[in-house]
């Protein structure tokens, strides 16, 4: 695979391996010295048609980890001036050099239009594009499970069995996605819980239960609690009629947090609404991993990165 | 292709045994020791390398792993490589006396990347090298230890390293 | 000049020549100046298209009035209705006679522009409707086409006064707010895809309000390019109870479907949106039982960079005219559902029934005005940018094999295609300025 483009294109395999590589990215972290030579020369783009500071510093870090010399091409800078095309940019990368790009962008599938063109050969790596995916968010999730779930023993293992329940707005979450898929492809069970108006057309014949009740989905003993970011506009758009009742309905409070095994982890890709879809109880709780999240996405990238630039050849094997 | 054996099960052990003395020797004694074995098979022979040390000396020497993946110059080249994981024993680098384990020296660039990332991890006192085939062709100024059999071949000969624990077997043998 | 078409073989099967002389058909037997050998071929009347987007005035660097009846003629047709969506919009008789005038000049096929409902395409306030079917112009449908007249006082207040002209609304049925942001049909594929959803109610529920409307004033009513399994059975119901209302399908809607967007290739962007299996075997099976009664191209030309982006930033829209008729050949006739009198009365006959275009009633009768269209069925071709003749190559067939080749058009009674090339501008516009005398 010379791209990454969505979670669904990974193998058990492939997904393993990265997850893999991520354990020894992260072993990097714990030394004295953070950097390896491995990307020296080579020119990694963060090419950010939206703007995510937290994504963008964390690709910037595993980037600059590797060595390799990293490029930001922001559209709220004026790198990216507005009105300039995919394609225009695209070919002032290729003629820079990029050895990778690094794209998040507004509109799904953005990426993809990236990697099919010939306006730049170098493999695509999608941060983002609209409602549809965010497969490095995803990679990093399954990364800090299995870490929390077999520590030091968990190169090679999958997610076989383990209970994950995802909580939110669905319908535009890339982030869910992109889970959802990989989560699947690893072995985990997977529930997806939301109002009915914030669940995707077709969502019954996804790799996941759904409850439309959180309670419920709380009674089914989970290992893991994903909460999704809820955006203020949703509310004016009709689909729920106010923050309160969200709060009530979907929202992880003390009530629901004290429900849940003490090594049950709490997850958000962040980021958080504190008060609104997850209490400050439950992200500061002992059960919170959301720190290990961030840790944990520039190990990923890292391994990402290498393995899609250091090769001669087809990256993910 | 025609495939000669050089060394037998036998052979390897013996090898073993003498660089393991030769270790001693010039190192008197076996305290500050560290062995790091290069993945995969140089972690193998530093485990057996570290058992017949612990024999003679009568200590456990520490055994761990330096896999040198990310400091290779030739990943360009080459379709990507899968890294193995770095195990450096409890106790760390600092101060020591670190011998490297691989199974064959050849151009010398896996030991320079070995150099560069035990570089990154501390500052042993000293780096030694052992290797259980020599067979020449060096491409950078670096000269083993400790060799276990000097095997000088042609380029176009192809030298491979088979153990029990990888393979299922132990010899070394040429082909050409 | 005259022309002797020999050994064609009509819509109905039979065999014969066919003589043209002073842009008529001819009694046979007479002399001819030129003789093209038809053995083999199909002999179609002209065909019209009721749906095209010629783009000029305002947006010259997607197609023009020239570029897009060449692209016509290249597909066999003979006459267009040009949407109102141009800059300034087709909501004045002045412009409306411009592109008339200009089609007359060219001369690759009749053009009759499309008039505005309202004003500015805003929604807001009836154009002046009378006044461009009156004009030179002679308007006879009316569309807001990109947009949807959506409400629903003023559609009724349209579907009244374009009757008192004999004309007819062409809908645009898309609910806007069931459709904001919409990229694709709305399901599975665009909520795994990330993609906004254009659900088939936004068409259907438009379309049934239409229909009880025009029943309500009893006017007549179009309904433009049909693409849900819904639809036909909101139009089925909506005939079988008299209402007067047609629709036409496109050719993409008969042959692709939403799997397409699986690439985020711009070029399957269109709207209404490709749909699903089921929908492309109902909009088929409507259009041979007549639930459907004519295809339409929406020949919606764009330049190459409002395609090359990314899906939610591209146009909606895709050049139709010059691959219409083998998309229907292979949806339609070599699938068994439609014989070649079939493609004749949806292609032809019925689109310019309903615009009022005439001359089209009995195409092969001595005196008619002669439109006609020389087909080889027995072609196939792997369709490329070499056999599109408009400006733009937004076509959603690049590269697919498609069945027929249009080897002759003939243009009010000169040919605009002969051996399946397209003739020079210049010969074309003269041989027009011949006949206006
Ligand atoms: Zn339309």
């Amino acid at each position: 695979m010379r791209h990454l483009l969505s979670t669904a294109d990974l193998t058990r395999e492939q997904a393993v391996r990265i997850l893999d590589v991520a354990e020894d990215m992260a072993d990097v972290a714990t030394r004295e010295v953070k950097k390896l030579p491995t990307l020296r020369g080579r020119t990694v783009v963060n090419l950010f048609f939206e703007d995510s500071t937290r994504t963008r510093i964390s690709f910037e870090a595993a980037a600059k980890r590797l060595s390799a010399d990293v490029i930001n091409f922001s559209a709220k800078g004026s790198s990216v001036s507005k009105g300039e095309s995919l394609k225009d940019t695209a070919q002032t990368l290729a003629a820079i050099g990029a050895d990778g790009v690094v794209i998040r962008h507004s509109a799904s599938g953005a990426p993809a239009v990236l990697a099919a063109n010939a306006w730049i050969d170098a493999p695509v790596v999608n941060a983002g594009d609209g409602t549809h995916e965010h497969p490095t968010q995803a990679l990093l999730d399954a990364f800090t499970i299995r870490r929390r779930l077999h520590g030091a023993g968990a190169r090679g293992r999958s997610l076989d069995g383990v209970r994950v329940v995802i909580v939110g707005d669905i319908l535009h979450s890339r982030v869910a996605r992109s889970n959802v898929w990989l989560l699947a492809t690893l072995g985990a069970e997977v529930r997806l819980v939301a109002p009915a108006t914030l669940l995707p057309l077709g969502v019954r014949d996804w790799p996941v239960e759904v409850d439309l009740h959180l309670d419920d989905a709380l009674t089914t003993n989970p290992d893991v609690v994903m909460m999704l970011r809820i955006q203020g506009e949703r509310m004016r758009d009709a689909f729920f009629p106010s923050a309160r009742e969200y709060a009530r309905e979907y929202g992880l409070d003390e009530e629901r947090l004290g429900r849940l095994r003490a090594d049950t982890m709490v997850m958000h890709p962040g980021p958080m609404n504190r008060g609104l879809e997850i209490s400050a109880a439950a992200a500061d709780s002992a059960r919170s991993v959301v720190l290990d999240q961030v840790a944990n996405g520039v190990s990923i990238r890292m391994a990402v990165l290498y393995l899609l630039l250091s090769g001669a050849e087809e990256g993910i094997a | 292709m025609t495939a000669r054996t050089v060394l037998q099960n036998a052979d390897i052990t013996r090898a073993l045994t003498r660089i393991a003395h030769e270790i001693l020797e010039a190192n008197r004694g076996a305290s500050d020791l560290v062995l790091l074995g290069i993945p995969t098979r140089g972690v193998h022979l530093a485990r057996r390398l570290g058992a017949v040390l612990a024999r003679l000396d009568d200590a456990p020497v520490p055994v761990g792993a330096l896999d040198v993946t990310m400091y290779r110059d030739d990943l360009s080249r080459n379709p990507t490589r899968a890294p193995h994981p770095t195990e450096i024993p409890d106790g760390g680098i600092d101060g020591r006396t670190v011998v490297l384990v691989d199974d064959v020296l050849y151009s010398g660039r896996t030991i320079r990347a070995a150099l560069d990332a035990l570089s990154d991890l501390g500052r042993p006192r000293v780096v030694r090298l052992a290797v259980l085939v020599d067979r020449g062709h060096r491409e950078l100024p670096i000269r083993a230890d400790f060799v276990g059999k000097n095997l000088p071949s042609a380029s176009s000969e192809r030298i491979f390293v088979r153990l029990d624990e990888t393979d299922g077997s132990d010899e070394v043998t040429i082909e050409s | 000049m005259s022309v002797l078409v020999r050994g064609a073989t009509l819509p109905d099967g039979t065999r014969t020549d066919l003589r043209i002389e002073d842009g008529r058909v001819a009694e046979p037997g007479g002399s001819a100046d030129r003789v093209i050998d038809a053995d083999g071929l199909r002999l179609l009347p002209g065909l019209v298209d009721l749906h095209t987007h010629l783009r000029e005035p305002g947006f010259e660097q997607s197609e023009t009035v020239l570029t897009g009846t060449r692209a016509a003629a290249a597909g066999g047709f003979t006459a267009v209705f040009a949407m109102a969506n141009t800059s300034p919009v087709a909501d004045t008789a002045g412009v409306v006679e411009q592109v008339q005038a200009l089609g007359d000049q060219h001369g690759y096929a009749t053009v009759r522009p499309i008039g505005a409902v309202t004003v500015g395409l805003a929604g807001e306030q009836l154009s002046e409707i009378g006044a461009m079917a009156s004009s030179r112009a002679r308007v006879t449908v009316f569309s807001d086409d990109g947009k949807c007249v959506h409400d629903a006082l003023l559609m009724r207040r349209a579907l009244e006064y374009v009757s008192t002209f004999d004309g007819v609304i062409a809908q645009h049925a898309q609910e806007p707010r069931l459709t904001e942001g919409a990229q694709m049909n709305d399901g599975p594929l665009a909520a795994r895809l990330g993609l906004g959803g254009w659900p088939a109610v936004a068409e259907e529920s438009i379309i049934a309000r239409d229909v009880l409307l025009a029943e309500h004033v009893g006017a007549r009513l179009h309904i433009c390019h049909v693409s849900t399994a819904g639809s036909v059975e909101v139009l089925r119901w909506a005939k079988s109870r008299g209402i007067d209302v047609t629709a036409e399908v496109t050719p993409h809607h008969l042959l692709l479907t939403e799997q397409l967007a699986e690439s985020y290739d711009a070029r399957y962007k269109v709207n209404p949106p490709l749909r699903r299996d089921e929908d492309v075997l109902a909009l088929r099976e409507a259009l041979a039982d007549g639930t459907i009664d004519i295809v339409a191209t929406d020949h919606a030309p764009h330049p190459v960079e409002a395609k090359e982006a990314p899906w939610d930033e591209a146009a909606f829209g895709m050049v139709g005219l010059e691959s219409a008729l083998s998309v229907v050949q292979a949806a339609m006739v070599d699938t068994g559902l439609l014989d070649w009198s079939g493609v004749a009365r949806t292609m032809s006959l019925e689109p310019a029934r309903i615009g009022r275009l005439t001359g089209y009633d009995e195409p092969f009768a001595v005196g008619a005005r002669a439109n006609l269209t020389l087909v080889d069925p027995s072609a196939t071709r792997t369709f490329g940018t070499e056999h599109l003749a408009g400006r733009s190559v937004n076509s959603p067939y690049l590269g697919r094999t498609l069945p027929g080749r249009i080897v002759a058009t003939i243009h009010d009674g000169y040919p605009t295609v002969l051996d399946g090339e397209v003739l020079p501008a210049d010969q074309v516009a003269l041989a027009a300025g011949v006949r206006r005398g």
